[in-house]
């Protein structure tokens, strides 16, 4: 791997991380994290098909007629998604219940079209497939990130698995009521966002 | 990148038809472990409302057509109590619900309940040849979504044995405390009709003591006072008389003395 095939795949990460600079994605981070289990499953789904729908625009991109472009990429990511969708419904079925239609609208989800329109439609297909698992990973670094903080301090737990016992089961934590709720998420992220451009000076967007 | 319209159209049609192959070859190799995890679902949670499971158990399919040896579905005449002889394998009750041949307008209700199926599924639990508790399908409004879930009632017609959730949208750790096992401990032993045969259980606010001492009242979800609310309706609706009042009656009176 040379080193611009590994900077198109960790850039995303903290660079220019698709939830954070790019701000997309934001729907489905804030729906489907209240449980770790779930944003997971979401997590895996998002980065298969994003890596898949950049590979596969990739290879098509010489022969996609231009005029066309945006519904040809919008055939190929729904396709994907509905396979992806069938599959977790017929292997992981409990928490594809759980995920009920977010996993349907990752179709809409702004990355996968984001990055087909703005990298795949452009670049050959290993540094596209790179760059959306790269993607990927940056979105769900932020969606786990939330998760975590989301289920410890709003259910007392992680997967699942007791951490701080609950004043409602007999312990003595007194669970966070707004991060159980979709809210919680847009504070999480808004910290996220604010840490990472303190940190990171240069994606600050110029004022005026 | 220019094309001709002959081109786009072709090109077009060739993404539509390698797409369509796809997907729809995935749904029909996938569909039978979809349908069976389906089902398979559905009896794990009457195996809970039943107490005869817990949801801690990762319960593998054989284990879950085992526990289901000793239940009987039956699909009954909603309106008459009475078994009909529909056979329960095939019976979808959300189908029949929205269709109209086989369903009607439900009566105004607090639990949001829009169409009454005609004909409805339970499961008659079994014990030593005899039923011991019927498992009866409940759904209605909470805050944000409908909760279905299954109520498990002995065979004395009044006592509940348990109750599940197994699909809904309410918050987690508020709302969403429907699935807390420590909660749904709280049911077995409450009674659903007082001593003149009215409908009497409710979720209530705060704690309910044990079942001796409120046998009418169930511990209310703290910081979720309107799914709490929303158990209640739902329950006052389905036992009522639009409900499965009649049918308890006669599985009450069925059983020998």
């Amino acid at each position: 791997m040379t080193a611009q095939h590994s900077k198109t795949l960790l850039d995303p990460l903290f660079e220019s991380n698709p939830i954070a600079l790019q701000v997309l994605g934001i729907c489905s981070a804030l729906a489907v994290t209240s449980k770790m289990e779930t944003a997971v499953v979401m997590c895996a789904a998002v980065i298969s098909v994003l890596a898949l729908s950049n590979l596969s625009i990739s290879l098509l991109r010489n022969f996609i007629p231009g005029n066309v472009r945006i519904i040809v990429q919008l055939t190929i990511i729904a396709s994907l998604v509905i396979i992806t969708d069938q599959v977790l419904k017929a292997y992981v079925y409990e928490i594809s219940k759980q995920l009920s239609v977010f996993v349907g609208l990752i179709i809409t989800n702004c990355i996968i079209m984001g990055r087909a329109e703005a990298y795949a439609m452009q670049n050959g297909p290993l540094d596209s497939l790179l760059d959306g698992i790269g993607n990927g990973v940056g979105y769900s670094a932020v969606l786990m990130v939330t998760a975590f903080l989301r289920e410890l301090l709003g259910q007392g737990t992680v997967f699942g698995t007791v951490v701080l016992p609950k004043v409602s089961d007999g312990g003595w934590y007194n669970p966070n009521g707004i991060l159980g709720i979709s809210a919680g998420a847009f504070f999480l992220i808004g910290l996220f966002i604010w840490g990472l451009r303190a940190w990171k000076t240069d994606q600050v967007e110029a004022e005026g | 990148m220019r094309h001709d319209a002959l081109y786009t159209i072709l090109f077009s049609a060739a993404v539509c038809v390698v797409c369509a192959v796809l997907v729809s070859s995935a749904a029909v190799s996938l569909k039978e472990n979809q349908v069976r995890n389906a089902a398979l679902d559905k009896q794990r949670n009457v195996l809970f409302a039943a107490g005869l499971a817990e949801p801690g158990d990762r319960l593998g399919t054989e284990e879950v057509q085992r526990l289901f040896g000793s239940i009987r579905p039956v699909v009954i005449d909603l309106e008459s109590g009475e078994p009909t002889d529909v056979d329960p394998l095939t019976f979808d009750q959300a189908k029949a619900a929205s269709n109209p041949a086989t369903s009607r307008e439900a009566p105004e209700n607090r639990a949001s309940v829009q169409r009454l199926p005609n004909r409805a599924l339970v499961y008659e639990v079994l014990e030593g040849g005899q039923a011991s508790m019927a498992v009866i399908p409940i759904e209605g409004y909470g805050l944000w979504s409908t909760l279905y879930g299954f109520l498990a009632v002995d065979r004395d017609g009044t006592t509940v044995r348990g109750i599940t959730y197994y699909q809904h949208g309410e918050t987690p750790g508020l709302g969403g405390e429907v699935d807390n096992p420590k909660w749904k401990a709280t049911w077995p032993g409450r009674r659903i009709y007082d001593g003149s045969g009215a409908m009497a259980i409710r979720v209530i606010k705060g704690a309910a003591g044990p079942p001796e001492e409120a046998p009418h009242e169930v511990d209310g979800l703290t910081g979720a006072t309107i799914t709490s609310n929303g158990v209640t309706s739902m329950l006052a609706f389905w036992l009522g008389e639009s409900g499965f009042d009649n049918y308890l009656q006669r599985f009450k009176e069925g059983q020998p003395e």
